[in-house]
């Protein structure tokens, strides 16, 4: 049974209650340190790990921006493990992505207790700013979401494409949620999920009880609206991208930075073949295909640069975004990739971070499988 | 057109039993169409897909993987995981209007000489039928 305990608020005081739940993991020594978005002494907000309980009054979980995806951040935290606990707050795509990462042994989960929000979506980086500056808090942020006046906070300014797709508010595979879906920022619930949560409850010393009776149904249909959504996104892609001119058409604005690739957290290559030798061509290459086509773009191979990435990564996309919100021009890549990753992702009923014990897709192989990709039977 | 519309197919064959079997049509005189174009392999498991994808995007009408048949394979089991990534490239080349028709994997004993010839002859010919990879109307694509 799921146990919860209510984090008493006071009005306008969300990051305060947080940052006493946080300060107490650290103190009573269940955790060394906790890495938690946080602001950063100018402006912004950065991840931050935070081993000194005296600076976690910096702490904003709940701040509606990610400026990377956590799961890179938490995987060069653990892929050598430093043996010491600690406590990291992520949102559900970056424990989904942490997840792939972990069975991809890029990451490690031993030392960790993973802590998941409750997410309706993150602004852009650059909009963030301009939203802190003009006095938005995630006080505000929760409040007007959560009653329902969407998430157009500013005139213009939106959540990123990915979240209105996303069907995944509510992050699985954690050890503690911090619950706001149904309560509202005054009244956080957070959620012992797994044993290692109900150690740390133990640790804590704090009551716990039943949940918030209105989150079943607040979450039923914010998954149904972002559904819905990401259904109209998917057909209106595959209608639209459906030949290879149209995906050079869809890639148009790209100029090979390879920025997406090194924002996505799945794309788990240590070294991405487009920028070993492979594809340092010599002039000569350059002047055949010249002699042969006619004419050649450059940078040369975008198309090749895109669907190598699918073959790559698409069965393990999370829908992060992070892709589009790389792009220097402003290509809607996420649409792309998630699209061709419900493809390729229900070709082997795959559902990236949905357990740690399911292999993932390229990692595995079996005799009696795929018969019909041959056809033929012996 | 189509009469005189001749398809290039890039094969990328396994070396212990689809190019022996290869091989083996040309030493038994079992003559095969021209547009099937052979690279030698290790395994069907040693092709990544960016070489398929690199064959289509640089107008291939077809692309031929030959492996050997499942408990056959040299290196235990690359042809499973040939087949596995078969399956995924298949997909994503399939939303961009390239058919599953023009990219087979099959597979072939060394000792099937007839086989060879039987499959790059239909290969051949569905490729007539499917016309040129529709990407060679645009050739300025690297």
């Amino acid at each position: 049974m799921a146990e919860f305990s209510k984090l008493s608020c006071k009005k306008g005081a969300l990051n305060e209650s947080l940052a006493g739940l946080f300060k107490d993991m650290l103190e009573k020594g269940v955790v060394d340190a906790v890495l938690v978005p946080s602001h950063q002494p100018v402006k912004g907000i950065m991840q931050t790990l935070i081993a000194d309980p005296a600076k976690l009054d910096s702490a904003d979980p709940f701040a509606p921006v990610v400026p990377v995806n956590s799961a890179k951040l938490v995987s060069s935290l653990t892929n050598v493990p430093s043996g010491r606990p600690v406590a990291v707050v992520m949102r559900s795509c970056e424990v989904r992505a942490f997840l792939e990462l972990i069975k991809l042994k890029q990451a490690s989960v031993e030392d960790l207790v993973l802590i998941g929000i409750d997410c309706l979506g993150r602004y852009e980086n650059t909009d963030y700013l301009k939203l802190e500056q003009d006095g938005v808090t995630t006080q505000s942020f929760l409040e007007a979401v959560l009653s329902g006046k969407g998430t157009e906070i500013s005139k213009g300014i939106d959540v990123a494409p990915a979240c209105k797709i996303c069907e995944y508010p509510e992050p699985d595979n954690v050890d503690i949620k911090l619950c706001v879906i149904g309560s509202g920022p005054d009244e956080v619930y957070v959620e012992w999920v797994s044993e290692k949560g109900k150690y740390v409850l133990d640790k804590l010393g704090i009551e716990a009880g039943d949940g918030h009776s209105g989150r079943d149904e607040a979450l039923k249909q914010i998954m149904s609206e972002r559904i819905s959504e990401r259904d109209k996104v998917f057909t209106e892609l595959y209608e639209q991208v459906n030949t290879l001119e149209k995906l050079q058409e869809h890639l148009a604005g790209c100029i090979n930075c390879y920025n997406c690739r090194v924002a996505c957290p799945v794309c788990y290559c240590k070294e991405c073949v487009f920028v070993t030798d492979t594809f340092r061509h010599p002039g000569d290459q350059y002047m055949s295909w010249g002699d042969n086509r006619g004419a050649v773009k450059m940078p040369a191979e975008t198309l090749l640069y895109h669907m190598t990435r699918m073959t790559h990564m698409s069965t393990l996309c999370v829908g992060c975004g992070q892709c589009t919100s790389a792009c220097p021009n402003d290509i809607p890549l996420a649409e792309l990739f998630r699209s061709i990753a419900n493809r390729t992702q229900a070709r082997f009923d795959y559902h990236p971070g949905r357990s740690l014990d399911e292999p993932q897709p390229l990692a595995v192989f079996y005799d009696d499988e795929l018969v019909d990709v041959t056809g033929q039977v012996k | 057109m189509s009469d005189e519309f001749e398809p290039t197919i890039v094969a990328f064959l396994c070396n212990w039993c689809t190019f022996t079997a290869a091989d083996l049509a040309g030493s038994s005189r079992l003559s095969y169409p021209q547009n099937v174009k052979i690279i030698r392999m290790m395994c069907s498991g040693m092709v990544d897909p960016i070489y398929v994808l690199k064959a289509f995007l640089d107008g291939a009408d077809g692309v031929f993987i030959g492996g050997c048949w499942p408990g056959d394979c040299h290196y235990i089991n690359g042809n499973l995981k040939a087949r596995r990534r078969v399956a995924l490239v298949t997909e994503i080349l399939k939303q961009f209007g390239i058919e599953e028709d023009r990219f087979w994997l099959r597979w072939v004993a060394a000792s099937d000489g007839v086989m060879f010839r039987e499959l790059s002859k239909e290969m051949t010919e569905k490729l007539k039928e499917l016309g040129p990879n529709p990407l060679k109307v645009n050739k300025m694509i690297a």
